[in-house]
């Protein structure tokens, strides 16, 4: 038996009703990965490249086309099993790092193993252990607010690894960092990669983009190939 | 499945810490949403209580005016205005009846030596009345058949005119001027009490005398209330219908002219009162307070909504956002009507104090708003939590 399919898009249709018309977001997307890849989507904002995160996030399904995720098609699933998938297959980094402000920094990495359900103590050591992972072992009980923004990111980080994702899913990783803590976010990323995490970050920023061991571009809604860059 | 369970344990026990943390992170916002339901619901359980208290003493001396009286007022017809001497007699040979005491109250001027009280209340009484309160009499004798019928003038006397005309000197065999009248006082009663509801309407009589020397002094020769005693075996009701058959008879069936009252169904119908009024209490109760947290759940969900899209966007199914929700509007009702029930027995105690009335802990009361507010929180808090459950991770995202 074959392994099954990792990641693969085909002919990915996504239309947006805004009031009379139907906008044509995503066109005919083709897109397959491999599990280990490092791979950017880079496009300027209004290319769609929004809109394709989200799908690949689970967050959204596509008007027409397949979705294959890990072995499983997504298109039909209900907004609980999506709930479900994202919760054991996918881990999120957002441009601002969107850590709850009430929380602590093990209490923020803790938050997604809630909801899938695991006990207070293999929590705690998870938590723990990914903190430590980002280099924040000495930060665990700080609040979101006593962190600097490239520490907020790192913690931000380290919640999206909590539920051991297939894939890391970035969107502007370092939108919101000054250069020098953003090149020491996306030497994070390469290193989780390296350790074998497929990462797929989505950007519109060139120098960023280059980070990644292939490039996607995405032009109204066309997706094209852009080649391997900055290979390691 | 057991594995299931055991998650979805795992989350509850996290969603009620986190929403405690929500609560306390703020505490002034939490104290004003609450508000609502910390008054209602210690106004509910200060009025049960109270009333619970109040009602003891109420109707210990309902029952002491006794079950097995019906009290009768007439009011009388043209041809007929009151009930003689002889239609009581006739009452009492119903077989429902175990004896009729006639209720002749004025209001006189005492006097005795130099010294005098006005509007003294004096009640006209027959021998079958203190057969009935056997425990009235302290001394002397009482007001027997002779007295009735030769209309003596003897009276009996309360604590309270020893103590203004007979300081220092025994009551019995002197003499009490009642409108100028000379009477002989032959007993001392143990209090005011006229165990009836005339006693309660008029006012408790602090002398009695004979009916018919009442009815002289009166100028009347109508009784116009009366009390009966029910015979064994005879409830309020088949005694009220017995004697409406033979009222009915006197007053040649004309209507309205008499009424009689039962003492068990005033208690109810002031007992339906009292709930009726706690019942209203508590339904605006929850309302205010409903609202109060329905407010604030909904502005929370719209604040948080970056929050709500962030935990869908980590894995948090639909019903998992919405339970939070719930358990926080839960937590925040069910802490207000903690402090409500304390503020409560609290102001009761106080008021049992004041008034003098017993303080009897409800339980019930506390079970109610216990109840009531865990069932406001859930209420008023789902709509709120639906809200916030319905929300597109994507656009809650956004909107950061």
């Amino acid at each position: 038996m074959p392994a099954p399919t990792f990641f693969k898009m085909e002919k990915i249709n996504k239309y947006y009703q805004m009031g009379e018309e139907r906008a044509h977001i995503l066109k005919d997307v083709d897109l397959s990965i491999e599990e280990g890849e490092y791979l950017s989507v880079l496009g300027p904002s209004g290319s769609g490249k929004s809109t394709l995160m989200n799908i690949i996030g689970c967050l959204d399904v596509a008007t027409s086309g397949r979705y294959t995720l890990h072995g499983r098609l997504v298109d039909d699933m209900t907004e609980a099993e999506l709930a479900r998938l994202r919760s054991a297959e996918i881990g999120f980094v957002f441009q601002n790092s969107q850590l709850l402000p009430r929380l602590t920094a093990q209490k923020n990495v803790e938050l997604p193993l809630i909801y899938a359900g695991v006990g207070p103590r293999e929590r705690r050591r998870r938590a723990r252990e990914l903190l430590e992972r980002v280099g924040l072992s000495d930060r665990m009980e700080h609040m979101p607010n006593q962190l600097s923004g490239g520490q907020q990111q790192r913690v931000a980080i380290a919640r999206a690894l909590a539920g051991n994702p297939t894939l890391l899913l970035a969107d502007e990783p370092t939108g919101a960092l000054d250069q020098k803590t953003g090149r020491q976010v996306m030497a994070l990323f390469r290193e989780l990669n390296d350790e074998g995490r497929t990462v797929i970050m989505i950007t519109h920023d060139m120098n960023i983009a280059k980070n990644a061991r292939r490039v996607v571009h995405i032009i109204d809604g066309e997706l094209s190939e852009g080649g391997g860059t900055n290979d390691a | 499945m057991l594995k299931s369970i055991r998650s979805t344990f795992i989350m509850i026990g996290e969603c009620f810490r986190m929403s405690l943390n929500n609560i306390l992170g703020n505490r002034a916002r939490s104290f004003l949403t609450v508000l609502g339901i910390l008054i209602g619901v210690a106004a509910v359980i200060a009025l049960i209580t109270t009333v619970n208290g109040f009602s003891g003493s109420l109707s210990s001396s309902f029952s002491s005016m006794g079950a097995g009286t019906l009290t009768v007022t007439v009011s009388g017809s043209d041809l007929k205005s009151g009930l003689t001497t002889d239609d009581l007699t006739e009452l009492t040979t119903l077989e429902a009846v175990a004896g009729v005491t006639p209720n002749v109250s004025l209001s006189a001027r005492v006097s005795r030596g130099g010294s005098y009280e006005t509007r003294i209340s004096v009640s006209g009484k027959n021998s079958h009345y203190f057969r009935q309160n056997a425990d009235l009499l302290t001394r002397g004798r009482t007001l027997n058949v002779t007295d009735e019928d030769n209309t003596t003038f003897a009276c009996l006397i309360s604590p309270d005119m020893v103590e203004t005309f007979f300081y220092g000197v025994d009551p019995i065999g002197e003499k009490l001027y009642i409108d100028g009248i000379p009477f002989l006082v032959v007993g001392l009663m143990s209090g005011s009490g006229d165990a009836s509801i005339s006693g309660v309407m008029n006012g408790s009589p602090d002398i009695l005398i004979p009916y018919t020397t009442a009815m002289k002094m009166n100028n009347s020769s109508v009784v116009t209330s009366f009390t009966t005693y029910l015979a064994d075996g005879w409830t309020s009701e088949t005694a009220t219908d017995a004697l409406e058959a033979k009222l009915d008879e006197m007053f040649s069936y004309e209507d309205d002219c008499y009424e009689i009252m039962d003492m068990s169904s005033i208690e109810d119908t002031m007992q339906n009162m009292l709930n009726m009024v706690s019942a209203l209490l508590a339904g605006i109760a929850l309302v205010v307070g409903g609202i109060g947290i329905m407010n604030m759940m909904l502005t929370t969900v719209t604040e948080r909504t970056t929050e709500i899209g962030l935990k869908k966007a980590l894995g948090a199914i639909p019903w998992q956002i919405q339970i939070q929700f719930l358990i926080e509007s839960f937590l925040l009702s069910v802490i207000g009507g903690a402090a409500g029930i304390a503020l409560g027995l609290m102001l009761s105690l106080i008021l049992s104090k004041v008034m003098g009335t017993g303080f009897v802990i409800s339980t019930f009361a506390i079970l109610l708003g216990a109840g009531f507010s865990a069932a406001v929180g859930i209420i008023f808090g789902w709509a709120p939590a639906r809200k916030a459950s319905k929300l597109n991770p994507i656009d809650a995202l956004r909107s950061a």
